[in-house]
């Protein structure tokens, strides 16, 4: 499936972009973040979560939707 | 979740003291409320390694951001006995001293408003997706996290 990824704060930084398409063959959140961390290893280190459909969900979740986030850490208000 | 389109909380740059001046006034015609309580949040010009925050340049996921922002809408609802709720969260540069988030929210009689207020702007803190880059005088920045 063609997932639509987007990075926010630091780790946009780090990709230095706020999105890109992916092809994807795979299934969970889990794979994903292992492609992703051989195209940026920086990210591994960063604390960050994910989230699909407006909602924070867990590595080993099911992708379901197209689009998929990377949020670092909140700092609203 | 309902279908509708949440509502747009965002506010392009600071929020100025005439803005929330104006929204007081407004709720003169709603004549059941008897107290209102507001929360605003001033960028502060922190200082860390002998650098001060000039300022602090907000992004957010704006549309989970606004459906969390509508979620704490409607379980702040649930929760209190409340007439009126508004937010307004600036994106975009906002500089020390200026205001970033505003909570006003109004209800018959005062007790449940305070109780509110907190449980609102502790939800906005911890649930809603905003980004917060801190630009030092020296045009520096590091990612600021809510603690």
């Amino acid at each position: 499936m063609t997932l639509n990824i987007k990075y926010f704060g630091v780790i946009a930084e780090i990709t230095q972009c706020h999105e890109e398409v992916l092809e994807f063959s795979k299934s969970s959140i889990e794979d994903l973040l292992d492609i992703l961390f051989d195209k940026y290893p920086e990210i591994k280190i960063k604390d960050f979560q994910t989230a699909m459909n407006n909602e924070i969900v867990s590595k080993n979740s099911i992708i379901s939707t197209s689009e998929i986030a990377l949020l670092p850490p909140f700092a609203g208000g | 979740m309902t279908n509708k389109k949440p509502k747009n909380v965002f506010k392009q740059g600071a929020i100025s003291s005439d803005f929330i001046g104006n929204s007081i006034a407004k709720h003169q015609t709603k004549t059941s409320i008897g107290a209102h309580n507001i929360f605003l949040g001033q960028v502060r010009a922190d200082v860390i390694d002998n650098k001060t925050v000039a300022a602090i340049e907000y992004t957010a996921y704006e549309d989970m951001a606004n459906a969390k922002f509508d979620s704490i809408r409607e379980a702040a609802f649930d929760k209190f006995e409340l007439t009126c709720m508004h937010i307004y969260h600036s994106l975009g540069t906002v500089k020390s001293g200026e205001i970033c988030l505003f909570v006003f929210i109004s209800s018959p009689r005062r007790k449940v408003v305070f109780k509110a207020l907190e449980f609102i702007v502790e939800a906005i803190k911890a649930d809603v997706p905003v980004f917060g880059k801190e630009i030092f005088e020296d045009e520096t920045h590091q990612w600021k996290k809510n603690t």
